[in-house]
C-alpha cells in the first residue's frame, strides 16, 4: 500500500469513486461542443448533451438564443447531419445562417400549424438516423409529450433544443435547462438544471463580437443619406 | 441445373383471403347453378365439416355464415405472374407452371443467397409475406421438383443418385394421370414411381400411354425438359379485393402491405425504384379514391412506402368503405444496388433524409417542409429562397453581418423626435449600410440599414426608407424575438 504522502490531492479527487458536489457529472457520451469554451466548462460532457433535451429560456427578447446554438449546428451540418427548424417564429435568414458556417443543404424547415403536428414532426425527425439537431419553438407542451420527445431524442442520439419564453418555468425532464438574460452588453447564461446537480455560476458570453458596442448609448443621430450602394457595415 | 419448385396449393383461396386479417369460414366454388361444388375451403370451414367436392348447398347447410365466392381463374393466373415477377429477385430464370406452380432455376444463385437451405427459407418466407401458402422443393430436374412439391415434401435434392432414390418412393398419383390409367396402375400393384420404373417399358407404354414414360424420363433427367422463361412486364399493376368493405386505415394498410411487397420484389428483380405510384380504392356506388404518392427519390423499400401511404391515408377521408385496392407503378427509375455495410455512411444518411422529408410531406403538405438557399441579391428579402431540402447554395452569398431572423414584412417603427423607438429609444450601433438596387423589377429598394439596440439590450436590424416619408422599419432580429409570431410565412413564400 502506498504511503499517504505519495498520493497527491489531485490524484485522490480524480478517483472515479469520488464525487464532488460542485463538479459536472461524468457522462458516458461526450457532448457536442457549444463553441463557447466558458459554457463548455460548466456543462457535463463539455458541451450540449447528445441525444437529450435541452431547454433554453430567454428572459428578454432578441438576446442571442439562436446564436447560442449556431456553432454546434454549423459543426453538425458540416459533418453531414441535418439540422431541423420546427415552427420557427420568423424566417431564419439564409445568408446569415451560411455566414455562421451552416451548410444550408443540410437545413430543413418545417412549418406546422398545430401543436400536435409540431410534436409529431419533431418526433419523426428525432428518430431519423441522419438528424443532428432539432430546434423546436413551443411554449406550452404537455409534460407527457415532452417526455416522449426526450425518449425519441435518446433513441436517435439527436440533440433536441426547445426554445421557450422565460415565464414558462415548470420542472421538466430536460437534461439541461438554460436561462438567458442580458447584462452589460453580454448574454448571461444561467444553468437552471444539469445532469449531476450542483449549479455553477452564470456565464457571460459575447454573442455578437462583430458589433462593437458603444457604451453608454448615445442619442440617435439624424443620419443624412449616404450615396453608396451596399457599403460594408461600419461601426459608429 | 438445380430447380426450385414453388407450389401454391391454396392459390384459388389465397387470392381472396390474403388481404384478410380475421379468420372466417370461406370457400371457393366451381361449376354452375345447382351443380356448383366447393373447390377449396380454409381451415375454419374444414373444421365445420366442409371439404372440397362437397356441393355448395350442402356446405351452406352446415354453416349459413359461410362466404362462398366463385373461382376466378384469370385472377389466379395474374397472381401467379406477379409472384413470378417477385421471384425474379432470386434468379433470372423463372418459369410459370399453371395452375399454381412456379419453377426457379437457382444453380447460379446459391453463392449469393448463402446456400440452398438459406435460399429456400428466404423464398418460402417471402411468399408467405405476400400472403400465399407455399411448398418449396428443390431437385436437379424441373419436373422432379414439381412432383416433390405436389407430394407435399419440401425436400432439397442436389444429386442425381439421391434423386433416383427419392423419386422411386413417390406415390404414383403425383403424376396426375387420367382416372383409368391410375386405376390400372393401382390394379397391377404399382403404387410408387419406383414400381412403375421397374415395369417393362414397352408394356407400360402400351397400357397407360407413352406420356407416363415420357414424364418419368423427364423427371429422372433422361429426357430434356425445356421450360419457357417468364419475362416481367414493364410496369407493375395489381389489384386486390378486400375481404369485407373497409374504411379503417389499418385494414387497407394490411392489404396494401401485400401489394407493396410484390411491387418491391419486382423492383429489386428489375434493379429499379419507384418514384411515383398510385393507389386506387374502389367503392360501391361512388367514384374510386385515387391516392398518388410522389417520392423525392426512387425507392424500393416496402416499409418506407407503407409509412408514406399511412400518412396519406390518415389525412384522407374516404367517402364510403372500400371494397378493393389497386396499386400501379407510374414512374420507375433505375436504382443502383447498395451493398450492406456495418457503419452508417453518407449514402444511407441521404436516403434516410429523403425518406424523412417524404413522410413529413405526406402529412403536412409539400409547402410546409422545405430547405433554404441563398440568392445573389443585395435586397435582404430577395437574398434567400425556400427550396427543395438538400439544395446546394452559393457560398459567396454568406454574410456574417446579417441578422439570424428576418421579418416576413418589415414592421414600421414609431418615431420620437425623428429617432426610431422600439420598447423605448433605440441606440444605433452600426451603420448606415446603403442598399439601393432592384430598379429592374417592381421591388426597388432604397434603404439605409442600421444595427440598433433597445434599452433592454436586444439587437435589431432596422432601416430608414429613403423614399417619401423617410420612415423607420424593423427588418430583423439578431436573435429570436417572441412577441409577434408571423404564422405561416413559409406557405406564403414557398415558390
Amino acid at each position: 500500500m502506498p504511503a499517504v504522502s505519495e498520493l497527491s490531492l489531485d490524484a485522490v479527487l480524480n478517483h472515479p469513486a469520488i464525487w464532488r458536489g460542485n463538479a459536472c457529472a461524468r457522462v458516458a457520451q461526450p457532448g457536442m461542443a457549444t463553441g463557447f469554451p466558458e459554457l463548455d466548462a460548466v456543462l457535463p460532457g463539455s458541451g450540449w448533451p447528445a441525444g437529450a433535451l435541452t431547454e433554453i429560456y430567454a428572459e428578454r427578447k432578441g438576446i442571442g438564443e439562436l446564436q447560442l446554438v449556431m456553432p454546434a449546428a454549423a459543426a453538425l451540418t458540416q459533418a453531414g447531419r441535418w439540422v431541423t427548424f420546427i415552427a420557427a417564429p420568423h424566417i431564419p435568414y439564409a445568408p446569415a445562417l451560411a455566414g455562421q458556417g451552416l451548410a444550408l443543404a443540410r437545413v430543413l424547415m418545417i412549418n406546422a400549424a398545430s401543436a400536435e403536428e409540431r410534436l409529431w414532426a419533431a418526433e419523426q425527425t428525432l428518430r431519423t438516423t441522419c438528424s443532428g439537431a432539432v430546434l423546436l419553438w413551443m411554449d406550452h407542451i404537455h409534460e407527457r409529450a415532452l417526455r416522449r420527445l426526450q425518449l425519441a431524442a435518446e433513441e436517435g442520439g439527436v440533440g433536441l433544443f426547445l426554445f421557450r419564453s422565460a415565464h414558462v418555468a415548470a420542472a421538466t425532464t430536460a437534461a439541461l435547462r438554460l436561462h438567458l438574460s442580458r447584462a452589460h452588453n453580454r448574454t448571461v447564461v444561467r444553468v437552471l438544471k444539469r445532469r449531476g446537480g450542483g449549479l455553477p455560476a452564470p456565464v457571460a458570453l459575447d454573442l455578437h463580437p462583430w458589433v462593437r458596442f458603444s457604451a453608454p448609448a448615445r442619442s440617435v443621430p439624424v443620419v443624412e443619406p449616404v450615396r453608396r450602394a451596399a457599403a460594408p457595415i461600419q461601426p459608429i | 441445373m438445380l430447380w426450385l419448385a414453388l407450389r401454391l396449393p391454396s392459390l384459388p383461396l389465397d387470392i381472396f383471403r390474403r388481404a384478410a386479417q380475421a379468420d372466417t369460414a370461406f370457400a371457393v366454388s366451381g361449376g354452375e347453378g345447382a351443380r356448383a361444388e366447393i373447390i377449396a375451403c380454409n381451415k375454419k370451414a374444414r373444421d365445420k365439416g366442409m371439404q372440397p367436392g362437397m356441393p355448395v348447398s350442402a356446405a351452406l347447410a352446415l354453416d349459413a355464415g359461410l362466404q362462398v365466392v366463385p373461382r376466378d381463374a384469370a385472377a389466379e393466373q395474374a397472381a401467379l405472374e406477379r409472384v413470378a415477377a417477385w421471384a425474379l429477385q432470386f434468379t433470372p430464370v423463372v418459369s410459370l407452371a399453371p395452375p399454381g406452380e412456379l419453377l426457379l432455376e437457382v444453380e447460379g444463385s446459391l453463392q449469393l443467397f448463402d446456400g440452398l437451405g438459406s435460399l429456400r427459407r428466404q423464398v418460402a418466407e417471402g411468399v408467405q409475406a405476400l400472403g400465399y401458402r407455399a411448398i418449396v422443393a428443390a431437385a436437379p430436374t424441373p419436373l422432379a421438383a414439381q412432383l416433390f412439391a405436389r407430394a407435399g415434401l419440401p425436400v432439397l435434392i442436389r444429386h442425381d443418385d439421391a434423386l433416383r432414390v427419392s423419386l422411386a418412393r413417390l406415390p404414383a398419383d403425383v403424376l396426375g394421370l387420367p382416372a383409368e390409367a391410375a386405376r390400372l396402375l393401382d390394379d397391377i400393384g404399382a403404387q410408387t414411381l419406383g414400381d412403375c420404373l421397374a415395369l417393362p417399358r414397352a408394356g407400360l407404354a402400351r397400357r397407360v400411354g407413352e406420356r407416363v414414360l415420357e414424364m418419368l424420363d423427364r423427371a429422372a433427367g433422361r429426357l430434356p425438359d425445356p421450360r419457357l422463361r417468364y419475362a416481367p412486364p414493364t410496369l407493375f399493376s395489381a389489384s386486390q379485393p378486400l375481404p369485407a368493405p373497409a374504411q379503417e386505415a389499418e385494414m387497407l394498410l394490411f392489404a396494401a402491405r401485400r401489394l407493396l411487397a410484390e411491387l418491391c420484389g419486382f423492383l429489386s428483380a428489375t434493379a429499379q425504384g419507384v418514384q411515383r405510384l398510385q393507389f386506387t380504392l374502389s367503392h360501391h356506388g361512388c367514384k374510386p379514391t385515387v391516392l398518388t404518392l410522389s417520392l423525392t427519390n426512387a425507392s424500393r423499400d416496402a416499409d418506407h412506402l407503407l409509412n408514406v401511404l399511412r400518412e396519406r391515408l390518415d389525412a384522407t377521408v374516404l367517402p364510403c368503405p372500400a371494397i378493393a385496392i389497386a396499386l400501379r407503378s407510374e414512374l420507375l427509375l433505375p436504382v443502383a444496388c447498395r451493398s450492406a455495410s456495418l457503419l452508417p455512411d453518407a449514402a444511407r444518411h441521404a436516403e434516410a433524409a429523403a425518406q424523412l422529408v417524404e413522410r413529413l410531406r405526406a402529412r403536412l403538405g409539400d409547402a410546409a417542409v422545405v430547405g433554404l438557399k441563398t440568392m445573389d441579391d443585395y435586397r435582404p428579402e430577395q437574398g434567400w429562397r425556400a427550396c427543395e431540402p438538400g439544395t446546394q447554395s452559393h457560398e459567396a452569398a454568406a454574410n456574417t453581418s446579417r441578422p439570424l431572423w428576418l421579418l416576413d414584412t418589415p414592421r414600421k417603427l414609431e418615431e420620437n423626435n425623428e429617432a426610431p423607438c422600439y420598447e423605448g429609444r433605440l441606440a444605433l450601433l452600426a451603420g448606415p449600410e446603403r442598399i439601393e438596387t432592384g430598379w429592374w423589377d417592381d421591388r426597388q429598394v432604397e434603404r439605409d440599414y442600421f444595427v440598433a439596440r433597445t434599452p433592454t439590450h436586444a439587437l435589431l436590424w432596422i432601416y430608414r426608407d429613403q423614399h417619401a416619408g423617410r420612415n423607420w422599419y424593423l427588418h430583423g432580429f439578431f436573435s429570436c424575438y417572441w412577441l409577434f409570431v408571423t404564422g405561416c410565412w413559409l406557405t406564403a413564400l414557398y415558390r
